[in-house]
């Protein structure tokens, strides 16, 4: 560790992990709940359990995102972080905050939650992926703000590079895009319009930003490559993202109410979106194979190039598979969504999260580059055993969505199945989607253990 | 990478590129705001000049929040957003033959501890007031012009 201020990263990776295993739970008791209708019923209804499940997932992000800017930004800027203080006391609040939030989900029906935190004030509730009070959305507004405002700090104190200035611009998208969340209008169309403003350019916009960045940061240090080609890259990849992710948003218009002519605009543009990912994973594989040194920690070698790979099959392809709105017709919202949803949020956002933590964890504990080599071992199993599961979870699902678009999308209404009988005709999938979860939740544990392992193993070297 | 190719100019291309695609997207953004009223039928839940909407107006706007505060979207699509346990509500109007009775029954008769081995729906004790707004709130959803979506009634 260069800068003693960078060990605060440490917390944040911790409590990342921490409700990543929380996430994971919930998922499987969703998956359950998905073959054994009355799993849990009525203490932990379906939609409560998918709160819970796709929240932590969001917060544990941003405990990740968080967590690698606090170690990117000082090593970067050449300088110590404006605000340690700062930057636990933040720590602190966001973690109650969020698992407040969770524990309230699970204690009490959404309803009286929704009641006791007024949302009738300020009605920003109910609304996927943004469940939370509107609270609690003032407190990550805040806790962002003066994140932003400590990391911005300590970037005018010291050495601006372009890996920290698309850091930053990443996420002060994020903030500003979170904004929108507040606006809440009575029209069931306008609110879902600008509900999309908030998700899709989150992950197909400004979150592209900083998983190019932190991707850049990793690959500058274990390859050694010249900063200049790497930067380069990085500029092409962010331009290409946003050049056709911000019209892309259009792949949400097609049936909501809005304008026909998105058909044409989100289409055009959604195509054209697995550019970014496809040049991301040409480009990391090309600064490793010209590596001007090799580095010890092959388990973050082995995250690094694995997050593109995934992000590209994730987003890329399995986003491509329904983009075009002749397809989407018939698979709006069914399984096919849920299957590229699952893989692209691991591809891109899990697996670059858990390659920071895989870099730097090391260092923060007081090695010099890398873990052990049975520690590092151990954690390549859960590698391959968290992303070989993703796959096939992925597949399972792409298997539903396809019988369920063909059972009761594509008849005529006289002969297509109803939702409920389609459900039952493809259950087997989702058995075996439960199946692939738990033994991503075995590669999880396996990813746990590899963190007690081996320490007191002397420190893996380059052959 | 060509060498021609500076990261200068690579730089130039994210910011300008994205400034053109942004402020594009605003004019779509800014036309579409213009068309939405009439395909979603917004006058009928618009204010009038005094701030005040209709009774039928102030139903539907209050059947969104009973959507919103019961977290619906949760187990449910609504014009195929949401989650994808529970069938399509966007059209369930008409797929209940334009009843709103039909819907208010169901969602009433919901058993408190869920339907043994099937997919269950919780009993939410709605007062009659906010089953009539919700019922409403998707009498009108199923009213917006979704360009032909869902491809059959099922949803
Ligand atoms: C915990 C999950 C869950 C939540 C939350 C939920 N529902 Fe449902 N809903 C279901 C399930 C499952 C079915 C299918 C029931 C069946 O066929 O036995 C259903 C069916 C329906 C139907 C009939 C649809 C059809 O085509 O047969 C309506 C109407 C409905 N729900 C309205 C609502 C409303 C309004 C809310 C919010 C106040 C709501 N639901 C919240 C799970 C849920
Ligand atoms: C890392 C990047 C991405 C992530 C994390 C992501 C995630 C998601 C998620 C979670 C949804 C479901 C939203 C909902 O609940 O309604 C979704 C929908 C969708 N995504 Fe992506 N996505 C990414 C990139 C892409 C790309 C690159 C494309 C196109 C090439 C794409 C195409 C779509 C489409 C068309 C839908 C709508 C599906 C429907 O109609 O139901 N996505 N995405
Ligand atoms: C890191 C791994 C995971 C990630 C990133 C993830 C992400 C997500 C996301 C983004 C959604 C919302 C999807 C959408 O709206 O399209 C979701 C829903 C869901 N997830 Fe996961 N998930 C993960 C693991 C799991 C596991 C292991 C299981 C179960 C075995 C699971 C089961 C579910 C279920 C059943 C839903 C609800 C789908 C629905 O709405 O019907 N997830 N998850
Ligand atoms: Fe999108």
């Amino acid at each position: 560790m260069q800068y003693k201020s960078q060990s605060v990263s440490k917390l944040y990776f911790i409590a990342a992990i921490g409700l990543f295993v929380g996430q994971i739970l919930f998922g499987l008791i969703l998956g359950l709940q998905y073959v054994w209708g009355d799993f849990l019923f009525p203490e932990i209804p379906f939609n409560v359990a998918r709160m819970v499940h796709t929240n932590l997932l969001i917060v544990w992000l941003l405990f990740g995102f968080m967590g690698s800017a606090y170690y990117i930004i000082p090593e970067e800027s050449e300088t110590e972080l404006f605000s340690p203080l700062l930057a636990h006391l933040m720590f602190w609040i966001f973690l109650v905050a969020g698992a407040a939030t969770v524990a309230a989900y699970l204690l009490v029906p959404y309803a009286t939650l929704a009641d006791i935190t007024m949302n009738d004030l300020l009605p920003t509730m109910g609304r996927e992926f943004l469940e939370q009070p509107t609270i609690t959305k003032i407190g990550i507004v805040i806790v962002v703000l003066t994140f932003l405002f400590n990391i911005g700090m300590t970037v005018l104190k010291g050495k601006k590079t372009v890996v920290n200035l698309v850091l930053i611009m990443g996420l002060l998208g994020l903030a500003v895009f979170f904004l929108f969340s507040f606006y809440n209008p009575a029209n069931l169309v306008m609110d879902k319009f600008w509900w999309w403003w908030v998700v899709h350019l989150w992950v197909e916009g400004v979150w592209e930003l900083i998983l190019g960045a932190i991707l850049a940061f990793i690959l500058i240090k274990i390859t050694g490559v010249d900063r200049e080609v790497i930067e380069k890259w990085l500029y092409i990849i962010i331009a290409m993202t946003l050049i056709t992710g911000i019209i892309g948003t259009g792949h949400h218009y097609y049936w909501i109410g809005t304008p026909e002519y998105w058909q044409w605009w989100g289409s055009i543009f959604s195509a054209m979106e697995p550019i970014p990912f496809f040049l991301m994973v040409v480009y990391a594989f090309n600064m490793v194979n010209n590596r001007r040194k090799d580095h010890p920690n092959k388990a973050a070698t082995l995250w690094a190039l694995g997050t593109p790979v995934m992000a590209f099959l994730g987003a890329g392809v399995w986003g491509f598979m329904h983009t075009l709105a002749p397809v989407n017709f018939y698979t709006h919202g069914n399984q096919i969504t849920a299957a590229h949803g699952h893989m692209a949020f691991y591809g891109a956002y899990v697996m670059i999260v858990l390659a920071m933590i895989s870099y730097a964890m090391p260092i923060l504990r007081g090695r010099v580059a890398a873990n052990s080599k049975k520690s590092q071992n151990l954690e390549m199993w859960s590698f391959w055993l968290m992303t070989v599961s993703m796959v096939f979870i992925t597949l399972f699902l792409t298997g539903a969505g396809i019988l369920q678009t063909w059972l009761q999308r594509m008849p005529e209404a006289a002969q297509a199945l109803d939702f409920m009988t389609t459900q039952d005709q493809i259950a087997i999938f989702f058995w075996m989607r439960e199946v692939a979860g738990t033994t991503f939740f075995i590669g999880l544990i396996v990813y746990l253990i590899s963190f007690f392992v081996g320490s007191s193993d002397e420190e893996a070297t380059v052959k | 990478m060509n060498e021609m190719f500076t990261k200068a100019m690579a730089r130039n291309i994210f910011y300008g590129g994205t400034l053109f695609f942004f402020l594009l997207f605003l004019g779509l953004t800014f036309d579409t705001m213009t068309v939405v009223p009439t395909r979603s039928n917004d006058n009928v839940i618009a204010k009038d000049a005094n701030g005040k909407r209709t009774e039928l107006g102030a139903q539907i706007v209050q059947g969104k929040k009973v959507w919103e505060d019961n977290n619906c979207v949760g187990c449910h699509t609504i014009l195929g957003e949401g989650a994808y346990f529970a069938p399509e509500l966007g059209n369930v109007y008409v797929r209940f033959g334009n009843s709103t009775d039909a819907i208010k029954a169901f969602i009433m008769s919901r058993p408190k501890n869920g339907i043994p081995g099937r997919r269950s729906m919780p009993q939410f004790n709605l007062s009659d007031a906010d089953l009539e707004a919700v019922a409403q709130f998707l009498k009108w959803t199923s009213e917006i012009d979704t360009a032909g979506w869902p491809p059959n009634i099922k949803g």
